[in-house]
């Protein structure tokens, strides 16, 4: 993104300015509120990598007393803090890459969807069966059925900036 | 890793120093034991760039825990296998959590997109830039002025031929006319709607329908011209029958490309069961709305010669359409929704086929404005005219060529109906579809910048084709007003989560109403459910209101092949909504959702980026204000800004910013590079520019239009008529255009230079 100063000012602004047009994009009522469960989605959109655990502290620090809705006001000062301070930072490419390689014990250069999957659903931080199946037919070669996860890599780390 | 770290603050050194000389030892020995446990230790070391020092600490950390237990003060080859088990167990642990994490970062950067798109088509479709009113006043005019041969067309005609009344035979006709992209003769078709016309008139305003005698009934959403949707449906559901009635909740027509071939299937299946098939009006079964989103161009297209006919005939039977359907007395179903006045007592009695169009102008208005005799009228539209500094809101021009300055003052007579201009200076009549009924905000006095002397903010438009004002209705009594009201609110409402009922200043019309509104006005009757459409959703349908609206919206891949589900909803005798959802798809394959969302995104951002070409101008000189110095470039912000006043398209233009425009060096913005890339398809490269954002942001109603002058449907016209339309149609717009740069225009454009225009 454009920082055409490079002023501390002028970046906290920027910073502002990106998590506002985040928020936005799930505000529907154009009331500076968005409903909880998007909270993930816009933090990711961001640029970070919160685990599961970060989410659900973070959003227990600024939901509006369980009222499912979390309002801009407590967002954008707690949002900016984790971006200026790049508390969830992201993965690098090469570390992903190695991960991937670790469930590849044979060292084949492919997984199949049924290891992917196995391990998704049971290990780390689960993956719910629809997330499964999405993720398969994003990553997996069509024809064969498998997925190379070195091809993949670049679709998964390569954003626009959108 | 938590384990070894925990572990290593506890292990006194001098049982590591031990631990780690033994595990070294069993490792040695191991390697010729099990050289496969081993190999995977090396190859994970080497993989992970773990040191293998640090994968034997693990490894060893591990197995002694292991050998706690044992009584052997030794660790054990089992052992140690075990836990050079386990360490890989927790690095792949690890490794899925980082893959998982990384996956659902990139999950919802998509959704993020799909967002973004959604916004941009949904701000883009709702974006009234063209002044429907006056382009509609306009077009009656060509249509009583350039009478068509009425020919009966080619006498080889192999579509479905109809008799009426309808039986079943002609119904399946004409299912397998369409599905095979056979056309019904016009002859058919304007029976078929006098034959509705007469059956419509019949009907009250709302429909009173008892599930105790029929199976389930099935209400379904938007259609838009889908056929494919509707054939789905039929498929899925059955045909409709005395067995299978239907709800059709309105918007049958505009935006899809087969509005006619539905709205024929859907009238033809009214006709022949009339108490088992049920129509809504929705906010698009109005002529204006049609001339905007593509159904008065369907129809022009289709049926040459008798399109006027045709669309005359739309006109009347959209506007006898009942406008809502009552359920057992309990569910209501309606297009839009409701507002805070709604009153289902009264809306039931009012006259609705008067109510045309949404647009039109309350006699409210007019007096607000103190205008009341004409020639106070016309004195006034002089002075105004002519002291119109339309440079002082400068961020509100019009989306209309700086040479509006120039619009000279037509009054041919003077009893003139003076429409007031929906595209008001006002700023938000970019975002709507319709501007007046949103009077209140539209013609209050809003502090105006510029002179004092300037009472009101609009734009009078001047009429100068009087004859033909069939379209455009005149001011009416306070009664009429609030009937209107009624309709409208109906047609064209949202709800919301806030309470409290506040009005529509997205769409322009009616209101957004809060489940406080709801509420009441279900106590009020009795009701326990409000289904309404209106509204794309992703999913086809959503619920709100704590479930006491239903949204159904039927036209699956609204803005974009894998955008949306389309949805139908079947109610039973206990009146619990069920769902079913249902998507066409083109291609074989399923696409997956980084495929839809590209697709989505990339036609909307050219979407946006036509509306970026068709407003050069304005935004040009935006940016100019901004860049004094001639550099070519501007800041981010400045540029938002820019596309921000000039567009009035409320979207998230610096994220939107790497799509739209290059960055120089220095990260400022350049321009110019917002426009490359645009070809309108027409060289124009001889015509001023203005002429070239003119013609491509009226190309649509252009098109119409030329289809009208086409006589012999040949598909040219000459350059004469062509000069003339166009010079009268410049003249409505109030676009300054000399006759050379006409002439010019109409020879670019006669490529094969044999006098004609081939305008397809």
């Amino acid at each position: 993104m454009a920082e055409s100063k490079p002023s501390a000012e002028a970046m906290v602004s920027d910073v502002h300015k990106k998590i506002k047009a985040a928020f936005e994009a799930f505000d529907y009522e154009t009331n500076n509120t968005v409903d909880v469960r998007e909270i993930g989605t816009i933090i990711y959109s961001l640029g970070c990598f919160p685990s599961q655990t970060d989410l659900h502290d973070f959003i227990a620090e600024v939901e509006e007393d369980h009222t499912g809705y979390i309002h801009l006001d407590k967002f954008l000062p707690a949002m900016a803090k984790i971006l200026l301070e790049h508390k969830y930072p992201p993965i690098p490419e090469d570390i992903l890459l190695q991960a991937f390689e670790v469930l590849d014990k044979e060292k084949k250069g492919y997984l199949e969807p049924e290891e992917l999957a196995n391990y998704m659903t049971q290990e780390g931080e689960l993956f719910t069966q629809e997330e499964m199946d999405e993720m398969l037919t994003a990553l997996a070669d069509h024809e064969k059925d498998l997925i190379y996860y070195k091809d993949i890599l670049s679709q998964l780390t390569i954003d626009p900036e959108l | 890793m938590k384990a070894p770290a925990r572990a290593t603050r506890r292990i006194p050194s001098q049982t590591k120093k031990r631990i780690r000389a033994h595990s070294t030892f069993i490792y040695r020995a191991h390697k010729e034991v099990n050289p496969a446990g081993m190999r995977s230790l090396d190859l994970m070391a080497s993989r992970l760039s773990f040191p293998k020092p640090v994968l034997l600490r693990l490894v060893s950390l591990e197995a002694s825990r292991l050998s706690k237990t044992n009584r052997l003060k030794v660790v054990t080859l089992q052992e140690i296998n075990a836990a050079v088990t386990l360490v890989q167990r927790r690095i792949a642990m690890k490794a899925a959590v980082l893959i998982q994490r990384w996956y659902r970062r990139y999950i919802a950067r998509l959704e993020m997109r799909r967002r973004y798109t959604w916004n941009i088509f949904q701000s883009i479709e709702y974006a009234g830039e063209q002044d429907q009113l006056q382009l509609s006043s306009f077009f009656s005019f060509m249509l009583n002025n350039f009478t068509q041969l009425n020919g009966n067309g080619p006498e080889s005609y192999t579509g479905p031929r109809l008799t009426f009344p309808l039986s079943v035979s002609d119904t399946n006709a004409l299912l397998s006319a369409f599905k095979e992209q056979q056309s019904l003769h016009a002859r058919y078709v304007l029976q078929l709607l006098y034959e509705t016309k007469k059956l419509l008139k019949q009907m009250p305003n709302i429909i009173h329908l008892s599930t105790s005698y029929t199976k389930d009934i099935t209400i379904c959403g938007d259609l838009h011209g889908r056929l494919d949707d509707l054939l789905l449906i039929f498929y899925k559901n059955g045909l409709p029958s005395a067995e299978t009635p239907y709800v059709f909740n309105g918007d049958f027509v505009d935006r899809g490309k087969k509005s006619i071939e539905v709205v024929m299937l859907l009238f033809a299946y009214l006709l022949l069961y009339p108490d088992n098939m049920h129509l809504n009006r929705g906010n698009h079964e109005d002529h204006i709305m049609n001339l905007r989103y593509g159904f008065t161009k369907e129809v022009m297209q289709k049926y040459k010669t008798h399109g006027r006919e045709i669309l005359q005939l739309f006109q009347d039977v959209f506007s006898l359409l009942p406008v809502a359907t009552v359920i057992d007395g309990k569910v209501l179903i309606v297009h839009g929704g409701i507002s805070d006045q709604t009153d289902l007592d009264f809306l039931s009695t009012i006259e609705r086929h008067k109510v045309k169009s949404a647009l039109r102008f309350p006699r409210r208005t007019l007096e607000q404005l103190d205008i009341g005799q004409s020639s106070r009228q016309m004195k006034r539209m002089i002075s105004t005219d002519g002291s119109r500094p339309s440079s002082s809101r400068s961020h509100s021009k019009n989306q209309r060529t700086p040479n509006q300055r120039k619009r000279r003052c037509r009054i041919s007579r003077q009893d003139s109906a003076v429409s007031i201009s929906p595209s008001s200076s006002s700023s938000s009549s970019s975002s709507s579809s319709l501007c007046s009924p949103r009077t209140p905000s539209c013609l209050t006095p809003r502090p105006c910048p510029s002179s004092p002397s300037m009472t009101y903010t609009i734009n009078v438009l001047h009429v100068p084709f009087l004859d033909s004002l069939t379209s455009v209705p005149p001011p009416s009594s306070p009664q009429h007003d609030q009937e209107w009201k009624q309709i409208v609110d109906i047609l064209w409402s949202d709800p919301k989560t806030q309470e409290g009922c506040s009005p529509n200043t997205f769409r322009g019309g009616g209101c957004y109403f809060g489940p406080d509104i709801t509420q009441r006005l279900l106590l009020q009757h009795g009701l326990q459910l409000l289904i309404r459409s209106h509204e794309c959703k992703q999913e086809g349908y959503e619920l709100c209101h704590g479930g006491q609206v239903i949204t159904i919206f039927s036209a699956s891949n609204y803005y974009e092949e894998g955008s949306n589900r389309g949805a139908y909803i079947k109610l039973g005798r206990d009146l619990v909504p069920r769902f079913y959802q249902y998507q066409v798809s083109r291609t074989t394959r399923k696409l997956t959702l980084t495929q839809r969302v590209r697709a989505a995104e990339g036609s909307a951002l050219r979407a946006l980026k036509e509306k970026l070409f068709t407003h050069r101008s304005e935004l040009m000189s935006g940016f100019q204000q901004y860049d004094q110095n001639n550099t070519g470039s501007v800041s981010v912000s400045e540029w938002a800004q820019v596309l921000e006043s000039v567009l009035r398209l409320d979207l998230p233009w610096r994220t939107l910013r790497p799509h739209l425009a290059r960055l120089a060096a220095d990260g400022s913005v350049e321009y110019q590079s917002c426009f490359e890339n645009m070809e309108p398809g027409i060289p124009l490269s001889q015509v001023t520019p203005n002429l070239a954002e003119t013609l491509f942001r009226y190309r649509t109603d252009i098109e119409i239009i030329f289809n009208i002058i086409d006589k012999d449907h040949s598909g040219l016209i000459s350059i004469e008529e062509f000069r003339q339309t166009w010079r009268l149609f410049s003249a409505h717009l109030g676009v300054d255009i000399d006759d050379r740069a006409i002439d010019d225009l109409a020879r670019s454009i006669d490529f094969n230079k044999d006098g004609s225009i081939d305008f397809t």
